[in-house]
């Protein structure tokens, strides 16, 4: 169903994103160039060293987190039939967080795959508790369903938070809870490729999870199993969502207001628009984080943080804009 | 523990008048106080009993603030599993906290005096909501949701400013900080109480004399204004009121962000009826009670001392799971 | 043919659909009335397994609904309910094509496509058929859902009220549309109608449910009778015979 000015038109989008990436290579503490990389021996060796152990694995990361959160927030956004909810307000991010802690807590030895598992069980447990709230209740109006997400998520941090200041654990909440990826060195960010194997899952399961958010009738009716599309996207939610805590910390607003821009351009049938959602997802992280990096030189503004602020002005615009007209 | 009230005082709801249930409710409140201030008491009585004294009426403030504000704040948006604290009061609290030790260090934060320092942050919060009510409401009829969720929408965009700013703060300073975002009744001013009565009771005025307003606004917004009720200035005052009573209680001991859930649901299982006028004492009493009994167990039979409350957020937090999966939520 | 053998259905105490049996044969359309509450939507719903039943058992074509596969099933039947809110953000042609879902998943193939055109065409949707869901009319979208359903092209094709909003024209057009499936194509359609003249001159056969029990069934000349309706409504009716078919007079 894919027309070839579409194909057009996402190929210009990819090529924007490659932009950004390219940038994304130069810009930094460390003094990378072109000339700096062609020059004599010493220094065009060190600023190799910095392309390769930092720069690249950090456009990387941004790419992969970026896409892979903005599709983990279509695919709940689907389950969930509602457009306001995102693995932070769906108790999956906070969850995570307390699966983090808990397994330092625990197993502080356990490596960061095992580390990584945890949490997304604990993700895992989180989304579906909220998923079964959200059955139970009768009058679902759409603004209520993200209110209860939230609620549960507060609840779920009131817990970690509890738990962490008495083992003065708080700084490592809040470094998983404020997305950032100054950190991110080579060797220390390859979790993320789980998550770019997941989306390219989400892609293959697109008709699906189009079919579950016409609602259970429909999807019944069609002959799929609910329930199992459902799981499905649990899962593939959960471990996106805890890759990235693992690797770099959450990044609000992205699961949230990338489909909803993406939704109003291109319509709801993931087939089409997913790819749109990954590419605007990497687009929106890899500005937001070049952003950061340059406007309090030669610190960073974390991403966690630059995203909250440019989030909120997009997510705002959106909720009064929408309901502006919806009612 | 309002547990230990379950079967007494719910037959008492529903056997017996409301009267006997707040009779109960204000005995049991009652004793709870006197063992507090009393038990396990050695040494000079005086300073002993001051000491205490704060500390009771500090929880007694925050009881009566946080469950009316709550018991209010769902009567309006008819949802029983909603706080206001969610309307961003906690994480700008947090972050006012966070930018005041940021800015000037901890060690001349603790020299400002606090009666400023109070004044500064409970204007914060009331200017705050204030601005948020005014302009999401100029643009003509909003839904409520709405407008929690724009607020929710600020509040992570205050979260994220304070994760920032705590990031690239002295780890020294980061445990001043970090003691400051917990509930705690230890480091309560006595000056701080006198001026917090005051303004709860200035508030209180105002919603005693509105109370079957409220039982119209709890049949919802069509049917209150079916009856007449202006119900966008009703439910304006009634979100300002509120804000008033959370942002006193959050500036005296700190953001309590589930006792108001607690004792509102509570509340509403002991009482069979709507009436504010009996839901709203019943949810005082309750909210003290919980605090002082609480807070006795906790710091007398179990022996904590730091952060109490960071349990009873904890505590409150599991119990609203558990209301939430038991009965389905309105 | 369609079995359904002793099927309960109950909430709590109250039983909604009584003890019901009744064999609907292959072919034709089939309408289901009665009044409000009468448990018609709760049958329908129990024989496309959209609603576990309490008790008794359900054949489609000698298949248990409660235990063949259903993506099997999806493709010898298909159901709308009464009432659909979709909010997600879909053309009327991604939603027809979803239709196909359970022949191709989602890879469509040229036949698939005919389908859809054919479908769209037939609903009169080809103005709005790039429209997104959200942009319609209460009419148009009940079109839309009716339209994917028919898409599915299934033998057994369910529909719970499905003159919903539509207008004289488009009611009329729907119904000769039912018809058509039915005679040209051999399918079986069963319909919860409320218009019991639509259903007196399109049925086959009329299914009348009371108080959860089917209380009439037969050729419509048998159950548009004053007595009968007075029976399953409580409402006098004259019955007048226009152009060979029976309608029902209740206006007055
Ligand atoms: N989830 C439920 N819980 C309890 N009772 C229910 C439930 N769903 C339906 N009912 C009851 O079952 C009965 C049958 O409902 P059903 O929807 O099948 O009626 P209907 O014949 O389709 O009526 P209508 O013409 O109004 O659509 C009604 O009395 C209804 O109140
Ligand atoms: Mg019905």
């Amino acid at each position: 169903m894919m027309g070839s000015a579409m194909t057009g038109r996402l190929a210009l989008a990819s090529a924007g994103v490659g932009l950004l990436a390219v940038v994304s290579l130069f810009v930094g503490v460390g003094d990378v160039t072109l000339a700096s990389l062609s020059g004599d021996a010493g220094d065009s060796g060190q600023a190799a060293q910095i392309l390769l152990i930092s720069r690249i694995p950090r456009t990387l990361a941004l790419i992969l987190a970026g896409a892979a959160m903005a599709v983990a927030g279509l695919i709940l956004q689907m389950l969930a039939r509602n457009k306001f909810v995102e693995p932070s307000t769906a108790g999956t991010a906070e969850s995570a967080v307390l699966g983090m802690l808990a397994v330092t807590l625990l197993a502080p030895d356990t490596p960061v795959i095992g580390r990584m598992l945890t949490a997304s069980l604990f993700a895992l447990g989180g989304t579906a508790l909220f998923l079964a709230i959200l059955r139970r209740m009768p009058l679902r109006s759409p603004l209520v369903v993200p209110l209860v997400g939230i609620m549960l998520g507060a609840v779920i941090t009131a817990g970690t938070e509890f738990v962490a200041y008495r083992y003065d654990l708080m700084q490592s909440v809040r470094n998983w809870e404020t997305g950032d990826f100054s950190g991110v060195l080579r060797g220390r960010y390859e979790l993320l490729w789980i998550s770019a194997a997941l989306t390219g899952v989400a892609y293959v399961a697109a008709d699906r999870f189009t079919v579950a958010g016409l609602g259970e009738d429909f999807t019944t009716n069609l002959g799929l199993n609910h329930r199992r599309v459902v799981s499905l996207g649990l899962v593939i939610v959960s471990l996106v969502t805890a890759a990235v805590i693992a690797t770099c910390g959450m990044i609000p607003f992205l699961g949230l207001i990338v489909p909803n821009v993406i939704s109003l351009m291109w319509g709801d049938n993931m087939r089409r628009s997913l790819p749109w959602v990954a590419l605007l997802g990497a687009g929106l992280v890899l500005a937001c984080d070049i952003v950061g990096r340059l406007v309090i030189h030669p610190y960073e503004i974390p991403i966690g943080t630059m995203m909250g602020m440019v989030g909120s002005g997009i997510f705002l615009y959106l909720l009064l804009r929408k309901n502006g007209h919806a009612s | 523990m309002p547990r230990d009230l379950r079967s007494p005082g719910g037959a008492a709801g529903r056997a017996a008048s409301p009267v006997l249930l707040l009779a109960t409710l204000s005995v049991l409140t009652v004793a709870s106080v006197v063992l507090f201030l009393t038990v396990n008491a050695r040494g000079n009585w005086g300073f002993i009993l001051g000491f205490r004294g704060t500390k009771v009426a500090a929880m007694a403030l925050v009881g009566y603030a946080v469950a009316v504000s709550t018991v209010l704040f769902q009567t309006i948006t008819n949802n029983r599993i909603l706080t206001p604290s969610i309307m961003g009061f906690d994480v700008l609290y947090r972050l006012i906290q966070t930018v005041l030790v940021f800015q000037l260090g901890s060690a001349a934060v603790a020299g400002i005096d606090p009666r400023l320092r109070f004044g500064v942050e409970v204007g914060a919060m009331v200017a705050f909501s204030w601005l948020l009510y005014r302009w999401l409401f100029s643009g003509g009829v909003r839904g409520l949701h709405l407008l929690m969720l724009v607020g929710i929408v600020f509040g992570v965009l205050f979260r994220s400013l304070s994760g920032f700013l705590q990031r690239i703060i002295d780890p020294n300073e980061f445990l001043v900080v970090q003691d400051r975002m917990f509930a705690s009744f230890n480091r309560v001013d006595a000056h701080l109480l006198a001026v917090s009565a005051v303004v709860i009771l200035a508030v209180s005025v105002v919603i005693w004399r509105r109370m079957k307003v409220f039982d119209v606004l709890a049949l919802g917004r069509e049917a209150a204004i079916n009856l007449g009720v202006d119900h966008r200035r009703a439910v304006t005052l009634v979100l300002v009121l509120v804000s008033v009573l959370v942002s006193v209680s959050t500036a005296l001991v700190g953001p309590v962000t589930f006792l108001g859930l607690l004792v509102a649901n509570f509340a509403y299982t002991l009482v069979r009826t709507h009436e504010h006028r009996v839901i709203l004492p019943v949810a005082v009493l309750l909210g003290i009670l919980t605090l002082t009994g609480g807070q006795l167990i906790l710091e007398r039979v179990m022996g904590f001392n730091s952060a109490l409350g960071i349990v009873i957020e904890f505590l409150g937090g599991i119990a609203f799971l558990f209301i939430l999966v038991r009965r389905s939520a309105r | 043919m369609i079995e359904v053998r002793n099927t309960s259905k109950s909430y709590g105490r109250t039983i909604v659909v009584d003890d019901v049996s009744i064999t609907l044969p292959a072919g034709g359309v089939i309408s289901l009335i009665g009044p409000n509450g009468a448990g018609k939507s709760t049958l329908l719903s129990i024989i496309s397994r959209l609603l576990p039943m309490t008790a008794g058992t359900v054949t489609v074509d000698g298949m248990d609904v409660t235990t063949t596969p259903g993506d099997v099933l999806a493709r010898r039947l298909s159901i709308l309910r009464q009432d659909n809110q979709i909010l997600a953000r879909l053309t009327v042609r991604d939603l027809i094509a979803f239709g196909r879902y359970p022949h191709s998943k989602g890879r469509l193939t040229v036949e698939d496509r005919g389908h859809i055109e054919r479908v769209i065409d037939y609903l009169d949707l080809g103005a709005v058929a790039h429209r997104f869901l959200d942009e319609l009319s209460g009419g148009q979208r009940q079109r839309a859902f009716i339209a994917m359903v028919l898409c599915q092209d299934t033998e057994y094709i369910l529909l719970d009220e499905p003159l919903n909003n539509l207008d004289v024209k488009h009611a009329v057009a729907m119904m000769a549309l039912f018809r058509r499936t039915a005679d040209a194509f051999g399918k079986t359609v069963i319909l919860v109608l409320h218009d019991i003249n639509f259903a007196s001159c399109y049925s086959d056969r009329i299914v009348a449910m009371r108080d959860g029990r089917i209380a009439y069934e037969g050729p419509p000349e048998a159950i548009i009778t004053t007595d009968v309706i007075r029976d399953v409504y409580g409402v006098e009716a004259a019955i007048h015979e226009i152009d060979g078919q029976r309608i029902a007079l209740y206006f007055r």
